[in-house]
């Protein structure tokens, strides 16, 4: 149960406020998560590189002199960035896999909150408005974004259960609603290889999407094929290197409000995040149809 | 332009004058009860909400004939509960507009997301946009007019008043209806359990008349409409109709 | 010789016993799922599995009659301006008219006038009886809306948004054709005689981040003086409580499986929900972990039927109590006085249960203008005043043992378990050890 807001920028002019722009709508969603949030930016990188993200209980023994270990591990140079209990690392997009392996070994404690060739994931307990700040999330730019404030329903109130999921390289996963058969798909995942972190729905169905990728579907395909595999109500929200999508269950209970210009494409769980958008009285705004997949891509 | 003037303002000069609430600088909290504070009567007919911003509760539970004109998009249940007084957003609405309306009259300028009217006892909504899915859910004595489509389980289980939609109505309209009358103009995605298309007979074209003069649409001829309405197979229970349940 | 196969005793299969056989003859006859009222009738762990200790040498209990043991009970006073008092924790739980009549609903208001305590409307509005004879009236608002209007929402000295109801979380109901009088029928603005079905969601939010903005807009409407109670059947109670009071509410009502009910399939009550003693540790842990116990109230509905029921579940954790069943037979519901009519009905005075096809002799679910004449009124309400002073006077006899000046100081160290059942869900030890199962790696 929570807000979500979403950002897909098509005015390059507006990339280096993304960030700004995107913590905003989120903060204005306090009431509907307040107990934890996550925001997901795709930023660019230079041609060949990847970023991995990964999040620490202990940030300051667990991140010194991490990026000289694992350059020296995958035999490639390493960036970081640390931003409180996250860091970033850039390094050669294929050396990605072998970092993550590797961090599993150097940093036991640390976890890996996504990685891919765009996007950066944040995501901690506590009010919007300080996870934003601690993060510094309004200094970020990036071509698109999705953000989201979280009311725990029946899983625990932890960063690893907090927004957005991501379980495959450049996508991630958000959720509004609540699954009802998501112990029986993670069961029928599990079996066919896949790992979770949490007992948490929306892992289940950020999971099932990155199945059906990795088995060769498009998103446009995983999304369909997950409306007859997921029961219960939701609205998804989901992000890959390129592009955003949107969708819902049939029934469609969950708030859900669109607003496309000629600069951006934006989502919000209520009108309230999209009212200070720049251009929005004049904006197309409309709820997306239930069962429908909406998608844009750059 | 005054912010909030909580105060009565005696003065005959400022008698008539709109009192204005920005909430970008006023609570809620103060809108809403200064709303409920005016009594039948009074001269404080003309009031205006500035900045609502997509904010919830706006106006609602008015017990008055004041005109209230609400300037931007407002979230939930915006005028819910409303009696007597007439409520115009020029903008958006949230869900639940105007949600168990008792009477008065509620214009929405700009379209209405899902449960417009919900459960509505009375009074008059008029939705000069689109409105979303479930428009007129138990809807239990309101008019509707939408000059644009209705979403998807519109007037599920609506028992008394009347659905008008200029444009075109979504899956399952009218799902589990009881005595409301609906009248659609376009096209029907599909009806849902015990609804069925009846006849359109002079009565029928009187109260689309003026539902649609009341509504300001008269572009909209009343023949050009078809009715809807209970088949009423549901209304005492028989195992051989255990598929619609 | 010839093989002589002696008799043996004709025996009845316990799955196929004689109950479950008749009412597989049912369904095949009529082709429509048994309906009923009266909550779940199969046994389950309940309140008798638990004792008290009582005090003796290492504690010291009060003077019955001298030494004082409170029973006030504030509810609402997180948020709401006027936070109501009751002189019990034990309140009348909402039942609609419509399931009952008009004189029992106003014996109900009377009753709980006469105690000090409240009653609630039920799902089909607030009628002149029970508003004018209830000193403090609990406002149902229910997923049907049926006879919503503002102005009872002001005259309501509370507001109770119900997402659910212990005989079926989940569900919604069936009022058969023969309640919908004229007058049933107007309050819900249906044609009379039709079957009227509920829904089982609100019809405008779903969810708890819904349920906040509706909350929020029951009090803008209401000047934020009500308290606002959000009830819910025991699913999963630990959830379902957290959620109410992050959504808001002023008072969480959690109603157990034994909770009555006017109308709902049999497979239903049976079958959906748990028992009153398992859901509320979970319910009291959640307000625990959320630092909000005492803070946000807790009424326990569901098989109440005593003092000693009263006061376990305040020991376990509630803050007040909430009854149904146990009213509506303190008013004479199923008396054995009208025997020969229940028999005439197939069934006998106790086991009577079709609350929902008014014709019940007692003249308490019904419509029926003859039948609901043998309620007087005052009398009745005068019989549920007697109960719930006799049930406080009880609790505050059980408190006085265990040394407490408030029954709210009832804890769940006073009591033991009978078995190992009502241990584990009810988190206090077996009589006679110190183990709790499920604890301290049992």
């Amino acid at each position: 149960m929570c807000g979500i807001v979403g950002l897909f920028l098509k005015d390059k002019s507006l990339e280096p406020q993304l960030g700004a722009m995107l913590s905003e709508m989120m903060v204005l969603l306090t009431d509907r998560g307040p107990d934890s949030a996550g925001i997901a930016i795709y930023g660019s990188s230079a041609e060949g590189q990847g970023k991995l993200t990964i999040q620490s209980p202990a940030p300051k023994r667990d991140f010194a002199g991490l990026d000289a270990e694992l350059s020296k591990k995958i035999g490639a140079p390493v960036a970081m960035t640390v931003k409180s209990t996250h860091a970033v690392f850039v390094m050669p997009a294929d050396k990605l896999e072998a970092a993550r392996e590797a961090i599993a070994e150097l940093r036991p404690a640390a976890r890996v909150m996504g990685m891919g060739e765009a996007i950066e994931i944040y995501k901690e307990v506590g009010l919007p408005e300080k996870v934003a700040e601690r993060f510094e999330v309004s200094k970020m730019s990036g071509t698109h974004g999705i953000g989201h404030t979280r009311m725990a329903t029946e899983s625990a109130v932890t960063t690893m259960g907090a927004h957005p999921f991501s379980t495959g390289p450049d996508q991630c996963l958000v959720h509004n609603g609540s699954l009802s058969n998501h112990n029986n798909v993670r069961r029928e995942l599990r079996r066919e290889g896949m790992t979770f972190e949490t007992e948490n729905d929306t892992e289940v169905a950020a999971a099932y999407l990155s199945h059906k990728i990795a088995g060769g579907m498009d998103l446009g395909q995983a999304l369909e094929s997950s409306l007859s595999d997921l029961d219960g109500f939701f609205t998804f929200v989901v992000g890959t290197k390129n592009g955003f999508g949107v969708v819902r269950d049939p029934i469609a209970c969950k708030p859900a409000v669109m607003a496309e210009t000629d600069r951006y494409v934006a989502f919000g769980s209520e009108y309230r995040a999209l009212a200070n958008l720049p251009g929005i009285e004049q904006a197309r705004v409309w709820e997306p149809e239930p069962s429908t997949v909406y998608f844009w891509e750059h | 332009m005054a912010t909030s003037n909580l105060a009565k303002a005696p003065a005959p000069e400022t008698q008539y004058a709109a009192r204005v609430f920005d909430l970008a600088k006023v609570p809620l909290r103060e809108l809403n009860q200064a709303l409920h504070d005016v009594t039948d009567g009074s001269n404080e007919t003309a009031w205006e909400v500035l900045n609502p911003k997509g904010n919830h509760a706006v106006a609602v539970g008015i017990d008055a004939a004041i005109n209230v004109d609400v300037h931007g998009s407002v979230g939930y249940y915006c005028a819910g509960m409303n009696q007597k007084a007439n409520v115009t957003v020029h903008g958006s609405v949230g869900p639940g507009v105007a949600e168990n309306m008792m009477s008065g009259a509620v214009i929405v300028k700009g379209d209405a997301s899902q449960y417009a009217g919900a459960t509505g006892r009375g009074g008059l909504l008029v939705i000069e946009g689109n409105a979303s899915s479930r428009c007129g859910i138990s809807m239990k004595g309101i008019n509707i007019v939408v000059r644009g489509n209705v979403g998807h389980m519109s007037a599920f289980m609506a028992q008394s008043g009347n659905l008008v939609v200029l444009g075109d109505a979504g899956d399952a309209l009218g799902d589990s209806i009881y005595e409301a009358r609906l009248f659609v103009r376009g096209s029907v995605k599909s009806l849902g359990a015990d609804c069925i298309e009846k006849e359109m007979r002079p009565e029928h074209i009187e109260i689309l008349k003026d539902l649609l003069e009341r509504a300001g649409m008269t572009d909209a001829k009343p023949e050009e409409f078809k009715r809807y309405g209970s088949a009423r197979t549901l209304y005492n229970f028989n195992i051989d109709n255990a598929d619609a349940y | 010789m010839t093989y002589h196969n002696p008799p043996t005793t004709p025996r009845r299969s316990a799955t196929f016993d004689e109950y479950t056989m008749s009412e597989i003859r049912r369904a095949a006859a009529t082709g429509i799922y048994d309906i009923r009222g009266a909550g779940a009738k199969r046994k389950v762990p309940h309140f008798d599995d638990l004792l008290f200790l009582g005090a003796s040498i290492s504690r010291y209990p009060l003077e019955g009659y001298r030494e004082k043991c409170e029973t006030k009970v504030v509810l609402g006073s997180r948020f709401a301006k006027k936070p109501i008092e009751l002189k019990i924790p034990i309140t009348v739980a909402g039942m609609s008219f419509g399931s009952l009549s008009g004189p029992a609903k106003e014996a109900l208001g009377r009753g709980a006038t006469i105690a000090g305590t409240s009653t609630t409307t039920g799902d089909g509005g607030m009628t002149e009886e029970e508003r004018g004879h209830s000193q403090t009236l609990v406002y149902q608002y229910l997923p049907s809306r049926y006879g919503m209007n503002p102005r009872d929402l002001r005259r309501a000295d509370a507001i109770e948004i119900v997402v659910g109801q212990g005989a079926k979380p989940g569900g919604g109901g069936m009022l058969l054709g023969q309640k919908i009088s004229d007058r049933v029928a107007e309050m819900r603005t249906l044609p009379k005689g039709i079957d009227q079905r509920s829904a089982c969601r609100h019809p405008d939010w779903t969810g708890p981040d819904d349920l906040e903005i509706k909350i929020l807009e029951i009090r803008e409407i209401t000047d934020w003086e009500k308290p606002i109670y959000v009830k819910v059947g025991g699913a999963r109670p630990y959830y379902d409580t957290a959620l109410a009071v992050k959504a808001g509410a002023d008072v969480v009502v959690l109603d157990g499986m034994q909770g009555g009910t006017a109308a709902t399939q049999e497979v239903f009550i049976e079958n959906v929900g748990q028992p009153t003693l398992a859901c509320i540790r979970p319910a009291v842990q959640a307000l625990q972990d959320l630092g909000m116990h005492r803070k946000v109230q807790l009424i326990v509905s569901g098989g109440i039927r005593n003092g000693a029921d009263v006061a376990k579940a305040l020991a376990l954790g509630a803050d007040a109590v909430s009854i149904g069943t146990a009213a509506l037979v303190a008013l004479g519901d199923n008396d054995p006085r009208w025997e020969a009519e229940y028999e005439k009905l197939g069934t006998i005075a106790g086991a009577y249960d079709d609350w929902h096809e008014g014709k019940d002799p007692a003249g308490i679910t019904t419509q029926d203008p003859e039948l609901m004449k043998r309620v007087d009124p005052i009398a009745a309400g005068r019989r549920l005043a007697n109960y719930l002073k006799v049930m406080t006077l009880e609790a505050q006899t059980i408190a006085r043992a265990c040394g407490k000046n408030h029954v709210h100081h009832l804890e769940p160290e006073d009591l033991c378990a009978l078995t190992i059942e009502a241990a584990a869900m009810s988190g206090v030890p077996l009589a006679g050890t110190n183990w709790i199962p499920g604890k301290n790696n049992f």
